[in-house]
């Protein structure tokens, strides 16, 4: 088997705050191969924002990181300063949402564009990046007059294209796409989707995108792992995870977004009750069942690790690999 | 009120205000909790009520008489001993008594002027911020206008065009200070317009009064009295300065006048340093105080993670 | 492959977007619409300064001759050009608004003349504050900020806190007696007043010297007075600076913490402190006239101060208005220098 593209190895962050010890990753295991997508949903609180960060190892210095992040079989976690310096953004880079202040305002979009090529390559004239930015924009369908814009002068769908040339730049083998669509429209979400898969279609690239919309992912890509409190319950391929959940909680998020056109998803009730738990007050055994429509006697007790549940199919719930009637 | 219905406590029945009165007891000991942490501002809190009570209580620590200069029984200009703690200024009266009597004209007119000032500034800035058109934008280009024109100059001005009385010096510093709260009033003041529920009161029937007074107001004074202790520091830096100026009332000994009549009388070069620290530092100290407990209650009030 | 072709949508979002980046001509027009309503507030401030020294309890004639004498000629005049009416006077003022043909009552001397004496002592004294003030306070609120908690940074604040709280003409005074006249073991050497020593020549190497060592202790004074505010004002936009998301991307693109600091963090956090230097200098002219007072600096500062002790009525209005309008230029120039880095001002 070939060593996959990343590889996050019983990952574990915990933040260390004023009102105690916040764990916000308690173990995740996850591969992401060379040219597939990969899908991580959950609500805000599940870690996932935070799983995204330690993959170039920028959680903030109040983070304690454990376990393995294996980039092209390096980790990560151990490099050198000067090593992880080299490895960002030419190796792996993340398109951050554009919708939030990811870019400095008072720089042109351009020169923010090209940065990482002066940072990572020396050689590189000024005439060259500029061409190379160019190429960038176009090809993420932006017209190159715009590398003289400041970001308060792009749209939303303007600046996502912006973060996601910007990710490309130094041509990493792997994007990490942190909320990509949040805060678009539903056409520029589209869009920006569609120009995701196309490129890592098109130049073999690992992609990982995280949302907390499972339909989303679903469309984007190969594989999804669903994330609740820290920790993967579900994860096999999108298809399936969206069609045949087997934890009940990914089957509470797909059918939170109904079915355009199916009558009966407008009269049947699809939210859950309750909210996230906090992560720094998990109840006791299995994290998700006090919200649980299938919880047992167990599941108050005894916390669920993921188990078979199907064909490339893994779910943390005691009733995976049996069949439950929804 | 309650409707006790037996053995089982019933549901408690309050009147409207009952429950205001309530919520608001219950906000003001959250907030006390959350100052008490606030261990600069505590600090600045105890300093100010030493000098408030020396202030209070100066009469009964020295008569009035020490300040009299006709009576005064001390040497000139004599170093500290154990008759003045503090030595003796140009006219042989104890620099101890002096500073202790002064407390009571700083403190005053740094928070009259300030009352003056918060007054004018927050009933401006709400004016301006709430109503739009031609009246919010003139009073708007007014506050701009004040804000220009440079404070010791205009102070200078009034004072010299006025007279120097106490009077007159607590209503120069409170013209003249009332432009900087106006402004941020009236950010403030937009900032909780923008509210849904001030549209719902709108809509409800209020009138402007019932929406300013009702609405604007109580989401405005906190921000306003974080603002006011920071003004009351201001104001009593600007009395020392205009009191130093000779700008102050002639007949009341102030921590600025001191400075004064201790620059006048060559307590530099004689070295006479008793007379000139005693002053400086009760201002330093005061002028401290209210300012750390003016941040503590930004703090407190927005605590944006300083 | 690209998509500006195939993709209708973009091409319409960017058919609507607005122009480009707000070049010159941004600028330009930001400076003049600027200047625009900047002659408002000039105008402001010469009808309010026109007012208020008429305005007055009281008898007008008294007002301009206090404290001095006058002939029953000039008394008739006096009385004459205060008779006309008020729309009269005012058109007269506004053609000669610093009074140059007017005698300052204490010299006898036209005002103008007597207020072009002092000026330079004042600028000299007020620039060499200003450049130290603010680059020093900028470098210590931009180490406080970037090393929140640290020792560095509690001390810095503390001792800035501190000297926000001081009356910049006591702080003169105590470094007079503990500098010049000497308490203790520390030296007497600084000179307690005045610009230079008698007899020394202006221009000759020593003299030069010598008004270096007389501007010493003043600039001193006002440098830590005015250094306090810049410091506390840096160090809390650099605090509010950092925790932008953008700063997370510089560095995901392996950008070194020096250089993020350096290049993004600091500059745009200076943005707000640079404004502040502008539009502080109504504090900076309040401290140039107390502690020219105490140092006897020959500027526009102590003749604030002998003007005051007459009353001079027309040298006061002709400073007063001179402080008022410098205001309103450095405000001006504030705005443009904002809008000439700040890209979002502009548009």
């Amino acid at each position: 088997m070939t060593v996959p593209l990343l590889r996050l190895e019983n990952l574990e962050v915990t933040y260390r705050t004023t009102e105690g010890d916040v764990p916000a990753v308690r173990g995740v295991t996850l591969d992401v191969e060379a040219g597939t997508s990969l899908g991580i949903a959950g609500e805000s609180g599940s870690g996932k924002s935070t799983l995204a960060a330690t993959v170039l190892r920028l959680t903030p210095r109040t983070a304690r990181v454990s376990g393995r992040v294996l980039l092209d079989g390096e980790d990560v976690l151990a490099m050198s300063f000067g090593r992880l310096r080299v490895v960002r953004w030419s190796e792996a880079s993340i398109v951050f949402q554009g919708a939030l202040h990811s870019l400095n305002p008072l720089h042109r979009v351009g020169r923010q564009v090209a940065e990482p090529l002066l940072l990572h390559d020396r050689t590189v004239t000024r005439r060259g990046a500029e061409r190379t930015v160019d190429q960038l924009l176009t090809d993420v369908g932006l017209p190159t007059r715009l590398a003289a814009s400041y970001p308060h002068q792009l749209s939303g769908g303007q600046k996502q294209r912006v973060m996601i040339a910007m990710a490309l730049a130094c041509r990493p083998s792997l994007v990490v796409a942190d909320e990509p669509t949040t805060a678009l429209d539903v056409m520029v979400q589209a869009q920006v989707l569609d120009l995701l898969t196309a490129l890592v279609r098109e130049r073999g690239l690992g992609l990982v995108v995280i949302s907390h919309d499972l339909s989303v992912l679903a469309s984007t890509c190969d594989r999804v792992a669903v994330m609740y409190a820290g920790r993967v319950v579900e994860q096999g391929r999108s298809a399936d995870v969206l069609s045949r959940a087997r934890h009940p909680y990914t089957r509470a998020l797909s059918a939170a977004f109904p079915t355009i056109g199916d009558p009966a998803a407008r009269f049947a009730p699809s939210g859950l009750p309750g909210d996230p738990p906090w992560p720094g007050d998990l109840p006791p055994g299995c994290p998700f069942h006090p919200r649980c429509p299938d919880a047992v006697d167990v599941c108050r007790t005894e916390d669920v690790r993921l188990r078979p549940a199907g064909p490339g199919q893994e779910a943390a719930c005691v009733h995976a690999g049996t069949e439950v009637q929804a | 009120m309650s409707l006790d219905t037996g053995t089982e406590p019933g549901p408690v029945v309050l009147s409207p205000r009952a429950v205001r009165r309530a919520r608001r007891s219950a906000s003001l000991q959250r907030f006390w909790v959350s100052f008490r942490r606030q261990r600069a501002g505590v600090a600045g809190l105890v300093v100010l009520g030493v000098f408030v009570v020396l202030a209070v209580a100066a009469p009964l620590i020295f008569s009035s008489d020490e300040l009299e200069v006709t009576k005064a029984t001390g040497e000139v200009l004599a170093p500290p001993g154990s008759a003045f703690l503090l030595g003796t200024d140009e006219s042989g009266r104890s620099v101890l008594a002096l500073v202790v009597w002064g407390a009571r004209v700083s403190l005053l007119v740094g928070i009259s002027a300030t009352v003056i000032s918060m007054a004018i500034g927050t009933l401006v800035g709400i004016a301006s911020g709430h109503f739009g058109g031609w009246l919010g934008g003139a009073l708007e280009r007014l506050t701009d206008w004040f804000l220009v024109i440079p404070f010791l100059p205009l102070a200078i001005a009034l004072a010299t065009v006025l007279g120097s009385s106490l009077l007159n010096v607590i209503v120069v510093i409170g013209v003249t200070s009332w432009p900087g709260t106006a402004r941020l009033v009236r950010a403030q003041t937009l900032a909780v317009e923008a509210r849904p529920y001030l549209e719902r009161a709108r809509v409800l029937g209020g009138g402007h009064w019932h929406q300013m007074s009702r609405h604007v107001l109580p989401n405005v004074m906190p921000l306003v009295l974080a603002n006011t202790t920071l003004t009351v520091a201001i104001a009593i830096l600007s009395e020392t300065t205009l009191s130093f100026l000779g700008l102050g009332d002639p007949f009341r000994v102030s921590w600025g006048s001191m400075l004064d009549n201790a620059f006048s009388a060559g307590a530099i070069s004689s070295g006479a340093w008793w007379y000139l620290l005693p002053p400086g530092l009760c201002v330093v100290v005061v002028v401290l105080a209210f300012t750390l407990v003016g941040r503590a209650l930004e703090n407190v009030l927005d605590p944006g993670g300083r | 492959m690209t998509f500006a072709a195939t993709d209708s949508a973009v091409a319409a979002e960017s058919a609507h977007e607005r122009s480009g980046g707000a070049r010159s001509g941004g600028l330009w027009g930001y400076a003049l619409r600027r200047s625009a309503s900047g002659i408002g507030t000039v105008g402001f401030v010469l009808v309010f300064n026109f007012f208020l020294f008429r305005m007055l309890p009281g008898d007008p004639i008294s007002l301009y001759t206090k404290g001095r004498n006058m002939d029953q000629e000039q008394l008739r005049e006096l009385r004459r050009s205060l008779d006309k009416p008020i729309l009269q006077q005012f058109l007269g003022y506004l053609s000669n608004p610093f009074s140059s043909g007017v005698d300052s009552t204490q010299f006898s001397r036209p005002v103008w003349e007597v207020i072009g004496d002092r000026v330079w002592p004042t600028v000299v004294l007020l620039a060499t504050a200003t450049v130290l003030s603010a680059v020093i306070g900028i470098a210590i609120g931009i180490r406080g900020g970037w090393s929140r908690g640290s020792s560095f940074d509690r001390a810095s604040t503390g001792i800035s806190l501190t000297l926000y709280a001081m009356p910049e003409f006591w702080l003169g005074m105590v470094l007079l007696i503990l500098l010049s006249t000497g308490v203790g073991f520390l030296p007497g050497i600084f000179p307690s007043g005045g610009v230079i020593t008698p007899g020394v020549d202006r221009w000759s190497l020593d003299g030069i010297g010598d008004q270096a060592w007389h501007l010493a202790l003043p600039a001193l004074t006002l440098t830590l007075a005015y250094l306090a505010e810049y410091a506390l004002v840096m160090r809390s936009s650099l605090v509010d600076e950092l925790r932008q998301d953008y700063l997370t991307t510089a560095r995901a693109k392996g950008m070194r913490e020096k250089l993020v600091r350096r290049r993004h963090a600091v500059p745009n956090a200076l943005l707000p402190t640079i404004t502040l230097v502008f539009l502080n200098i109504g504090f900076v002219v309040s401290g140039a006239i107390t502690v020219e007072t105490v140092f006897s600096w020959p500027g526009l500062g102590l003749l604030s101060y002998q003007a005051i002790r007459g009353p001079d009525v027309p040298l006061l209005q002709a400073i007063f208005l001179l402080f008022s309008l410098s205001v309103v230029v450095a405000n001006l120039v504030a705005d443009i220098v904002v809008a000439a880095v700040d890209p979002r001002v502009r548009t």
